[in-house]
């Protein structure tokens, strides 16, 4: 049913090749690409595994999928070789902010049900060469995602040579947000200055302790990151919004970005253009700055004061 | 500072109570946490037993599991209403 719904929709775009692989990322996809920045990389520590990134909240709209867009781009603009799968099954979305819509033919639930292999299911960025997306089924099915049928995926790029596998996860805490973040090595866990995204954002933490496969086995945790977005520094200030300390108090965990609410995040979305792409707009660099902290780097954090005030604000407030 | 902020000033800064009621909500749910799914079923029922003779409020009983490494205590905890003078303090049952 779903297919026929894509088929039309390529027919109509024109842009489906005859033997039905993807426009620009099926036939030379994965590795063996020695132009590839990350060929050199994955020759010298071949040993290197993927690591396994989860974005989650568990509350929805709170920036989930924004942000997986930029931490996989800001991960592919460093040569990393990327992968960023769509969880949310059903409701495909991350295909429409990285601006690949119209080319998805395949989806993840396809390469779990052996309906079409990995490489045809990705598809390549337009503009980083190592940035593959691997869109969500349409399917209504709940049961359409399964354990061993991700882990196979995933198993797949390790042995690929990816070196970042980014999980957009849906909201919730059901199958597809469990799934999600099952097999992570890390978290980032996107919350906004608000009570509910707060609270839930502590249910998920807890879940990252208790119901991933390094909990199961018992080895090293998760590693948790706080992402804040939609910070309004003027209203921080105010005290109408919790401020960052408030927020890492009360989860207890460090942050590791923080993005303030800014027009570019929709301006970047409308275009399918990442937000971390506009060097212009302060959410896109304050994601560089992110995806900078994730690897490991030290930049302190920017777009946290609120703006100077003129003469006429001061007086009356404002 | 603007001179029209002594009127805003009167409320009490927003972010605060959302930070004191989140601090006291996520403590309590993290203590819960991983404890057995009956624990809110055990602790209506207690309340159904307990407002058959005393009229106690619907929060009046907490009910609380901890663990000692190798046995567990179930706490239970009810306030009764000050003026019932028959009954007063807490139930303590260990196992």
């Amino acid at each position: 049913m779903n297919h026929e719904a894509e088929n039309d929709d390529r027919n109509a775009e024109g842009e489906l090749s005859g033997d039905g692989t993807q426009e620009s990322g099926a036939p030379q996809p994965v590795p063996s690409d020695s132009r590839s920045p990350t060929a050199g990389i994955a020759a010298t520590g071949a040993e290197k595994l993927a690591e396994i990134i989860v974005v989650t909240s568990g509350k929805g709209g709170v920036g989930k999928t924004t942000s997986s867009a930029s931490i996989a781009v800001g991960l592919a603009r460093r040569g990393k070789k990327v992968a960023v799968i769509d969880f949310d099954v059903g409701l495909r979305n991350l295909d429409l902010i990285l601006g690949c819509e119209r080319r998805v033919v395949y989806d993840f639930v396809n390469v779990i049900h052996g309906e079409c292999t990995l490489k045809q299911a990705l598809i390549k960025d337009k503009r980083h060469d190592t940035l593959f997306v691997l869109a969500a089924s349409q399917t209504r099915d709940k049961d359409a995602l399964t354990k061993e049928g991700v882990e196979r995926v995933l198993t797949e790029l390790r042995d690929e040579g990816f070196d970042y596998i980014v999980c957009d996860s849906p909201a919730g805490i059901e199958k597809g947000a469990y799934l999600a973040m099952y097999f992570a090595d890390c978290a980032v866990v996107v919350v906004n200055p608000e009570v509910s995204s707060v609270r839930d954002s502590d249910r998920i933490l807890g879940l990252l302790a208790s119901k991933t496969r390094r909990a199961e086995l018992g080895a090293a945790p998760v590693a948790q990151h706080l992402l804040l977005t939609r910070y309004n520094p003027a209203r921080v200030i105010n005290g109408d919004m919790m401020s960052i300390d408030d927020v890492k108090d009360i989860l207890g965990i460090e942050v590791v970005g923080v993005i303030p609410e800014s027009e570019g995040v929709l301006a970047a979305s409308n275009a399918g253009v990442p937000v971390i792409l506009d060097d212009e707009s302060n959410a896109g660099q304050a994601y560089e700055d992110a995806v900078a902290r994730l690897l490991g780097e030290q930049r302190t954090m920017r777009f946290i004061d609120a703006p100077k005030k003129g003469l006429f604000s001061r007086l009356f407030g404002g | 500072m603007g001179i029209f902020d002594f009127l805003r000033s009167r409320h009490k800064a927003s972010a605060s109570i959302a930070k004191e009621r989140l601090r006291i909500i996520v403590a309590q749910e993290r203590s819960q946490r991983g404890a057995p799914d009956y624990l809110p079923l055990l602790r209506r029922e207690i309340l159904e037993v307990i407002r058959k003779y005393v009229n106690v409020d619907m929060e009046a009983v907490d009910v609380h599991l901890e663990n000692d490494g190798t046995h567990s205590v179930l706490e239970l905890s009810v306030a009764l209403p000050g003026q019932s003078a028959e009954l007063t303090g807490g139930l303590r049952a260990e196992g």
